[in-house]
């Protein structure tokens, strides 16, 4: 029997959904033993009234990707909550808040008035911002969902049973996903799906890999400071690069292409604040001058630490 | 269900003055699994500790919380308690409530009484959580690494020695033997420097458990407590010491060229390029400074000999004159001197001190030779000085010497030297300034009432005058000493000097203020000294980092505890004592010697040690062989090592001092600093954060 399957797109790019369609002739494969009975708003035309409609626990599996940035993503995923047996948050932004997460940096205020007011390209001379009701010729009734105060990951809106990283994960990872889902073979509740090593653990630059001794960085580099060398370990050269403290379930595919980890794998198991662990970690193999550089050449480090964690994270006030 | 027993401590007043006794102990009652909370007015006291037994033994509480003073000081002591009443010494915690409460807030004794209580909550919230340890026990080697030769290096390494331990006692110098080599006679008993020391440089030579390492540094310093893994450098002599007699024939044939000044004399006159650092020197052994050698015959060493006309090499001056083949040039030697490593598992660090240069204090006129610093005069008064002993003005020094050379030579000369008659000392120059160093340097009092004592005794009709901030004379006839000093006629000025000016007779205007007279008074000197400070060595910073201990805001090494643990360092098995941990006179350098010898042995005498089980340790599952943490180590305890085909990091139990450096870098949060778990520390902080309730 064909597990029903469904999956929703809320604050993210599509990205992931691109990364399943990735999966190419596997997923012609897996679909022999899914139905998709909802893909929205990519993929299928459905209306609110048709998932309410559906039976509870009815869906095996939803997945979810993209944070939570508008009340209708909230009003969605608690109904599609209470249609599913097994909600996966599927990706960074669905797990941890992602890039759109960074927003949380700023207030809603600041925001709007950057986006509707400021930036060059704005033209806006009547002062429009989004509501979330309008009359429209004395009549007509229009709603648009309100822009919540702060980005939120899935779970702080529902209860979330698998995460999974990667912005977006990586088709392998992808493909290791669905099986497991098809299979059945799944981890206990509220863990991450992931194999737990890190970044570095898949890393050719290793330099343990080689033989060779981890030492201090002397000098930190921004990505536009020259080209990396294509085989030392790219934090040894001063890059700053999360890979041993994010998941390395892409098999390292960044530093394989000379680009320092950016963390979008998230926390290794066990870790609750990327961004702190990042610090501790990054910070501690700084030496001292490294550290003052650090500092002075990225103007916000806490978009550097939390570039995809910020909304779970304790600054992000996920509790 | 653990049963958490509370025992809080009044510690006199020190705790009980700031901090509501009886209202923590009513908190304390409603903290979930507490099930006992006493009070004591010394709860370290045998009958405090009785109450934590008494409530062990009878099974009452498997987890102690004492709420005293300092786990630096007194967890050991709680620990033994509970251990001794048959509970894991590891179920106990302690919090901090005099330091952190009675302490810091007695003034405000509501808040210092609020945050006991948290504390205290916190603490509960640790115990229980925490996890029974065993203690291990580390091998340990027993040799002793002293580093520096004065009269505090010979004392701990000659101690050592004697009680069967081998020590290497490594000295920068050519020679042992220190700044008290150069010092005439000693306050307060005025014994000859020499007569009392040299006897016991001579035993450090002989001794069979010493092995002594002269004209060598420290070069890096790795392990632990039990097994330090020491490289020392023994620098170039340019002389084979093996053939050197110290007959000192070399000496008098360098070149005026290569002369420089003597570091002995303090500059007062100067040595050859070769040179034994003094007369009574232990190894009495010739050195060549490369610096100051001219390669007066035109070759240096390895290199072939330029040859005379008829054929015969040229030989340099001391490789001519040596009876022994010593100074020869034939083979070449490394700029480099030679590395040796040592292992050790104790280092006693007894590097001494240097005196402040007069160069620093342009008031005083530091360009007039007969401005000195006291350390000169010692020279200039000792019989092994450039004057041997005889008393006239530096300036007249060259004089003095060429008259001597002529003598020697058998040619007739006439001595025409000024000798002093009137001598002004000068206190606290750069001690107790505040633009230089506000400490007290402890001994300037005592040495200049004995250069002043000494020199009125042989020359009664010279004047002294002492300028003093006051006189600081406490210690064993001290006090007795600077009553003979006036006796004898000294005159003590109670007041500062604001200027020396240099006469065109080379004598000297000093320009004080009598704080007794309350006016400005003048004397005119032949000769001055300042009692310039005693500072650390230049390059004591340095060897703290290589041994990773502390330094204090002054610049000496710091020690443990003042009062408790005076010569022990923040570093196990590092130990400290003389002046490189600050400004001493010779009994407390000998004493503080002394007393890190026996701290040492007390160490090692055992052979193996305790280590508290306080470490870190690597779970193999998460770790994901990143490597981050190696590098971190302070003591170099981690590696990566291959584990069932995966590379994952372990920590070697006999070096990790838990630090916790590795577990709060760990990026997956594969390593537990046991006894500080994340679950511990996580519950503390929370039952901080919430105002001192505990979840």
């Amino acid at each position: 029997m064909a597990l029903k399957f469904a999956f929703y797109l809320a604050a993210g790019c599509a990205g992931c959904e691109m990364a399943l369609v990735d999966l190419a002739d596997r997923l012609v494969d897996a679909l022999e033993h899914l139905e998709v009975v909802f893909w929205a708003p990519t993929v299928a035309d459905v209306k609110y009234k048709d998932l309410e409609k559906m039976p509870d626990k009815s869906i095996d599996v939803a997945l979810v990707d993209g944070a939570v940035r508008l009340s209708e993503q909230e009003h969605i995923l608690k109904i599609l909550r209470q249609k599913s047996k097994i909600l996966v948050a599927f990706g960074i932004c669905a797990s941890m808040g992602g890039i759109a997460g960074l927003a949380n940096v700023h207030t809603k205020e600041e925001i709007f008035e950057t986006v509707y007011f400021k930036t060059y390209s704005t033209d806006n001379p009547e002062g429009v911002v989004p509501q979330t009701k309008c009359v429209v010729d004395g009549k007509y009734e229009l709603t648009l969902p309100e822009f919540l105060e702060k980005v939120k990951p899935v779970c702080e809106v529902v209860e979330v049973d698998y995460f999974v990283g990667g912005c977006p994960p990586h088709h392998e990872h992808v493909a290791k996903i669905v099986e497991a889902i098809v299979s059945g073979n799944l981890p206990p509740k509220g863990s991450w799906i992931t194999d737990g090593k890190s970044v570095c653990d898949v890393c050719p630059r290793n330099p343990a890999s080689k033989g060779e001794k981890r030492e201090f960085v002397r000098e930190v580099k921004r990505t536009i400071e020259g080209v990396p060398d294509e085989e030392k370990c790219l934090l040894q050269q001063g890059y700053v690069c999360f890979g041993p403290i994010t998941q390395g379930d892409c098999g390292a595919s960044c530093p394989k292409v000379n680009i320092p980890c950016r963390g979008c794998g998230g926390p290794l198991p066990g870790v609750k604040d990327f961004g702190a662990r990042a610090i501790s970690a990054i910070g501690s193999v700084l030496s001292e001058e490294a550290v003052d550089q650090l500092i002075e050449k990225y103007g916000n480090l806490t978009k550097l630490f939390y570039r995809y964690s910020l909304p779970a994270s304790l600054l992000g006030g996920r509790r | 269900m653990p049963k958490v027993g509370v025992y809080i401590c009044h510690c006199g007043e020190n705790i009980a003055g700031a901090v509501n006794i009886e209202e923590v102990k009513k908190f304390a009652e409603k903290l979930p699994d507490v099930v006992v909370v006493r009070d004591y007015l010394f709860m370290c006291s045998d009958p405090g500790q009785e109450l934590i037994k008494e409530d062990i033994r009878k099974g009452l509480v498997d987890r102690v919380v004492v709420a005293a003073c300092t786990p630096r000081t007194h967890e050991p002591i709680f620990r033994r308690a509970c251990e001794e009443a048959g509970l894991n010494k590891y179920f106990f915690e302690m919090v901090n409530i005099r330091d952190q409460c009675s302490w810091a807030h007695w003034h405000e004794k509501e808040k210092a009484t609020e945050k006991a209580k948290q504390l205290i909550a916190a603490g509960v919230a640790k115990a229980r959580l925490l996890e029974p340890l065993e203690d291990r026990y580390v091998e340990l080697n027993k040799d002793v690494l002293v580093i520096g030769g004065g009269i505090a290096g010979i004392f701990a390494s000659l101690d050592l020695a004697n009680a069967g331990f081998k020590v290497y006692l490594v000295e920068k110098s050519p020679s042992i033997g220190g700044n008290m080599a150069k010092l005439d006679k000693t306050f307060p008993t005025n014994d000859c420097s020499a007569c009392i020391l040299t006897p016991l440089m001579v035993e450090v030579a002989n001794h069979p458990n010493i092995e002594l390492i002269t004209y060598a540094e420290v070069e890096s310093v790795e392990g632990t407590v039990g097994n330090f893994r020491v490289k020392v450098r023994k620098k170039q002599t340019y002389v084979d010491w093996n053939k050197c007699t110290g007959c000192g024939a070399c000496l008098n044939v360098c070149p005026p060229k290569a002369r420089v000044p003597d570091e002995f004399n303090e500059g007062l006159s100067l040595r050859g390029a070769i040179y034994i650092p003094f007369p009574q020197a232990v190894p009495k052994k010739a050195v060549i400074d490369p610096e100051a050698c001219v390669s007066c015959s035109g070759r240096w060493f390895g290199e072939e000999p330029r040859k005379t006309k008829d054929g015969k090499p040229i030989l340099a001056p001391c490789e001519r004159v040596c009876p022994t083949g010593a100074c020869s040039r034939d083979e070449p030697r490394d700029p480099n001197g030679e590395l040796i490593e040592l292992n050790v598992g104790a280092i006693i660090v007894a590097t001494g001190y240097r005196v402040m240069d007069k160069k620093n204090f342009k008031e005083f006129s530091p360009d007039s030779p007969n401005v000195i610093t006291a350390l000169q005069m010692e020279r200039l008064i000792s019989a092994t000085g450039p004057t041997e002993g005889k008393l006239i003005v530096p300036s007249d020094i060259p004089k003095y010497l060429e008259w001597k050379k002529r003598v020697e030579k058998g040619q007739e000369a006439e001595l025409d030297v000024r000798k002093p008659k009137v001598i002004t000392f000068v206190s606290c120059v750069g001690s107790r300034d505040e633009r230089y160093h506000t400490y007290c340097s402890k001994v300037c009092c005592m040495y200049m009432l004995k250069q002043a004592m000494l020199l009125k005794e042989k020359y009664p009709d010279l004047d002294i005058y002492i300028f003093f901030i006051d006189v600081r004379t406490p210690g064993k006839d001290f006090d007795e000493y600077y009553m003979r000093c006036r006796q004898l006629g000294v005159k003590i000025i109670k007041g500062k000097v604001g200027g020396v000016q240099r006469l065109p007779d080379e004598r000297l205007l000093v320009r004080g203020f009598d704080a007794d007279l309350g006016k400005p008074v003048e004397v005119v000197s032949d000769i001055v000294v300042l009692a310039t400070a005693i500072e650390p060595n230049l390059d004591l910073r340095d060897l703290a980092r290589k041994l990773g201990i502390n330094i204090g805001a002054e610049g000496f090494l710091k020690e443990r505890h003042t009062k408790l643990y005076p010569v022990d360092t923040m570093t196990e098995g590092i130990f400290i004592c003389g002046c490189a941990q600050g400004p001493k006179d010779i009994p407390d350098s000998v004493a503080q010697a002394k007393a890190a010898a026996a701290s040492a042995m007390s160490l090692l005498a055992p052979g193996k040690m305790k280590v508290e089980p306080l470490i870190s340790e690597v779970n193999e599952e998460k770790c994901t062989g990143c490597g981050i943490c190696v590098p971190l180590c302070p003591y170099g305890a981690i590696e990566l090592v291959e584990k069932n085909g995966r590379r994952v990091s372990h920590i070697n139990e006999a070096k990790c001092k838990g630090c916790g450096v590795c577990t709060a870098a760990c990026p997956s949060k594969a390593i537990t600093l046991h006894g500080f778990t994340f679950e511990q520390v996580l519950a503390q902080i929370r039952t901080l954060a919430k105002g001192g309730v505990v979840e």
